[in-house]
């Protein structure tokens, strides 16, 4: 269904986001410093962009961002310190990975509190379960049997053929 | 003429739906065969009306009639048959048509297939089914009506979306929505349970094969929709953790955990309760993504509250759904039995297990989609959660998962012994355990964890053959007649071991795909070469080729590996007219399971071109694993023993097969 997002980039944002971002003359000569600036990148959103990275869109804000991402770069930041411009300029809407804030706490603990919660509900069931009494089959239950269920039960019942 | 007639049939079965809404579901009350037993002709009916609607929208389409307006905004007389028919998919208004008939076939096929379910669970099914055709109905009618008019007729249409001008975009959106929507017959299952408070193991082995027909549309659906977005959109992203595609990974995720648990209420008749909440829980996740694609939240919260007509129906019935069928399962759930106890260590206690991880990782999933907008709607501040926050909870999550795959099918029912299992899985953790120090070996100073990644990968593929080994007797019987053995193993078991294999070669395609791959991107001109991963790429030249609606500029590639040519690769810039768009058009050569991916970006003022070229190792298992599993579902499908009144075997014998 990524289709109907196409969709909406088209509708609303103009034919944009096609095509791979990184143009060849923004390319880094020291490719240590590249990749980093490519890793950086995929941590940042293209604001005006649906849901993508600077790195995939290639609107010409995300160009601009990464852009200045490199030059921030050269200029000898690291890469946290590139991570703290920007969002001290474009607010935390920039970074696709939200810092652990009070804001985002339950964002951040719901799948480790869910899965330890979860984990130990079962394990109290299954020490309930266990003073239960013995291990049984199943019985059927549901109380008598409506008369569908007789003429269905009598019809099963027939001796077989064979 | 012909789109009065779709609007009536639509109409029509707006009416019918009502009927068997009420009719089938209150004779049920009352115990009443007559009145229960409208409820099939009624059902096949509204399939077939909407049908008739479904097929007016279709011949609009065909035929061009430009004078509908949905046809003038998504259709232009030129464009190729395929993509005339796909176009009345590919819009909000004829998306929901499709939506509907779908749910309406399985109502169908419920009715017509359905012949040894008890009467008054089928009439309660397909009652509760029908609540919920008569919802979405009146909303199309309401809100999405495909057939209106438009005076005067122009001349020519608007023309589809260049990028969904795609054979996978024509058969992608089919194949989810039967996934999607198939997912409502194991909701109306439920429900109709709740109705009547009582539930057996019976009731799981006629949900099943349905929630596994869903499930095998809907992984189907998931990968042609990521392999169209692989080889479209031009820089070969196959995920990209998008509220859309969460929104029908949510579903799959649930329906995965119900398939489990429905084994486990099948032969145990244990965890009905939960079982229930999961059928429920997986379509109201089906409902709760139609409503983020479809109300325009996830665009942007404002543009939902400036034009909420669409949102706020939808909102509506997704809480009167989710929330009346919530109400019904707190109401009726405490007065299903509890059956079939077991101990932790077991293959039920594997099971639950496998439905705690899924569980979390769905609902990691889905509070990663829903909580940037909740928060702005809360507070007004605006966050982003993307990919890298996904990758680094659902992939924790996901890997311990994996690593407990294997032991679920080895453990016995009711008690299994852990340590014995350990035991007869040491053969698959040694073979992992070599492939992760080869790949640590061969990849030296490469990603640190994706060798371990990959050896959990290969734990898996091997867990899921021990099992199947085990029982064919290899090594124990000569080669024969385990072979004969291993054919005649009951499908199911075939069905979860390649479900399970699939699952490992996924995650070594996702692995080499993302760690170990390289790209390029370079300005060239012709004549100039360019090398990645040991393959040379010589630019010979540029062409233009015309279309039927569409202008292709063909960029011409000789690739060669060690100096001999392995191919021509020809990527191209197509540009469409009636939209004046250009699209790119990636070159793809595989080599074994990886691929070279080839793209063009602009043209230069000094007459160079950009060049993208990509090698993508093991990328297409990616894909080939997801068809492995597809395979494994439908195999499980096909074993007799899950369907419900199959013909008696010739000899009495193979039913007494012992339950697995």
């Amino acid at each position: 269904m990524r289709w109907l997002r196409l969709v909406a980039i088209l509708l609303v944002l103009g034919p944009a986001s096609q095509a791979p971002a990184v143009q060849p003359d923004e390319i880094l000569k020291d490719p240590a410093q590249e990749a980093r600036a490519r890793e950086l990148s995929k941590q940042l959103r293209c604001m005006v962009c649906q849901n993508q990275s600077i790195d995939d869109s290639d609107a010409p804000l995300a160009r601009d961002l990464r852009i200045l991402v490199r030059e921030r770069l050269q200029a000898g930041d690291s890469n946290s310190q590139v991570l703290d411009f920007l969002v001290q300029r474009y607010g935390e809407f920039v970074l696709l990975r939200p810092r652990l804030h009070w804001r985002t706490a339950l964002l951040w603990l719901a799948p480790p509190v869910l899965l330890i919660g979860g984990g130990l509900i079962l394990l109290m069931l299954a020490r309930r379960r266990r003073g239960a009494g013995p291990v049984d089959a199943a019985l059927p239950q549901g109380g008598a049997l409506t008369p569908d269920e007789e003429r269905r039960l009598a019809g099963l019942m027939k001796p077989e053929d064979r | 003429m012909t789109p009065e007639i779709g609007h009536y049939a639509l109409v029509l079965a707006f009416a019918l739906g009502i009927f068997q809404g009420c009719v089938p579901l209150y004779g049920a009350q009352r115990n009443d065969p007559v009145l229960m037993a409208t409820a099939v002709p009624t059902a096949v009916a509204q399939f077939v009306f909407i049908g008739i609607a479904f097929a007016a929208l279709t011949l609009a389409y065909v035929g061009s009639d430009f004078s509908v307006v949905n046809v003038f905004e998504n259709s232009h007389s030129l464009k190729p048959l395929i993509y005339k028919i796909s176009g009345v998919w590919g819009n909000h208004e004829g998306s929901m048509l499709l939506w509907v008939l779908i749910l309406a076939l399985f109502g169908a096929l419920v009715a017509i297939f359905g012949g040894n379910l008890p009467l008054t669970l089928k009439a309660n099914v397909l009652s509760v089914q029908s609540w919920i055709a008569v919802a979405f109905i009146l909303f199309i009618l309401a809100t999405s009506n495909p057939f209106l008019r438009l005076v005067p007729t122009p001349a020519e249409g608007r023309d589809l979306n260049p990028l969904l001008q795609d054979p996978g975009l024509a058969i992608h959106p089919p194949l989810l929505y039967v996934g999607y929507v198939g997912l409502s017959i194991s909701f109306s299952f439920a429900i109709a349970a709740l109705i009547e408070g009582r539930i057996d193991a019976a009731w799981a082995r006629w949900v099943r094969p349905w929630t596994l027909l869903a499930w095998i549309f809907l992984t189907l659906g998931i990968a042609m929709g990521s392999y169209w977005a692989y080889y479209t959109l031009g820089w070969g992203g196959w995920w990209f953790w998008d509220p859309v595609e969460n929104a029908s990974f949510m579903p799959w995720l649930i329906a995965t955990a119900l398939l489990h648990s429905a084994v486990v209420m099948e032969k145990r008749n244990a965890l009905k309760i939960w079982t229930i909440l999961l059928a429920i829980l997986a379509f109201s996740l089906s409902l709760i993504g139609t409503f983020l694609v479809r109300s325009g939240v996830l665009t942007s919260v404002h543009a939902f509250a400036t034009d909420p007509t669409r949102g706020v129906f939808i909102l509506a019935l997704l809480i009167v759904f989710i929330g009346g069928a919530l109400a019904l399962f707190a109401w009726r759930a405490p007065l299903l039995k509890q059956g079939g106890l077991f101990a932790p260590v077991s293959r039920e206690g594997a099971l639950v297990l496998n439905n705690l991880f899924l569980v979390t990782a769905c609902l990691t999933v889905f509070v990663g989609t829903l909580y940037p907008l909740a928060l702005e709607a809360l507070t007004g501040e605006k966050i982003s959660v993307g990919a890298p926050f996904f990758n680094a909870t659902f992939g924790p999550l996901f890997l311990m998962l994996l690593l407990a795959v294997p032991f679920g099918p080895l453990l016995a029912w009711k008690r299994g012994d852990l340590p014995g299992v350990a035991q007869r899985l040491m053969a698959a953790a040694g073979v992992a355990l070599v492939v992760m120090v080869a790949t640590y070996a061969i990849a030296w100073g490469g990603p640190v964890l994706a060798p371990v990644m990959i050896g959990i990968a290969v734990f898996v593929i091997a867990g899921a053959l021990t099992d199947f080994a085990e029982r064919a007797g290899v090594g124990r019987v000569p080669l024969g007649t385990s072979v004969r053995r291993a054919a005649g193993l009951p499908r199911s078991a075939w069905g979860t071991m390649l479900a399970h294999l699939g699952l490992g070669l996924t995650l070594i395609g996702i692995v080499g795909e993302t760690q170990f791959g390289s790209e390029r991107i370079a300005e060239m001109k012709p004549g100039q070469t360019m090398a990645i991963a040991g393959y040379d790429f010589h630019f010979d030249g540029i062409a233009v080729r015309p279309g039927p609606n569409y202008r292709d500029q063909v960029a011409t590639f000789t690739v060669r590996r060690g100096g001999d040519v392995i191919g021509v690769m020809a990527p191209s810039k197509r540009t469409f007219p009636a939209r004046s768009t250009t699209r790119t058009e990636a070159a793809l050569m595989a080599r074994g399971f990886s691929q070279l991916y080839l793209s063009l970006g602009d043209v230069s003022a000094s007459g160079t071109l950009a060049v993208r070229v990509y090698h993508k190792p093991l990328v297409l298992l990616i894909w080939l694993g997801t068809i492995v599993m597809v395979i494994g579902g439908t195999l499980s499908l096909t074993d007799r023993r899950l369907r419900v009144g199959a013909p008696k075997p010739a000899r009495g014998k193979a039913a007494m097969q012992p339950a697995e």
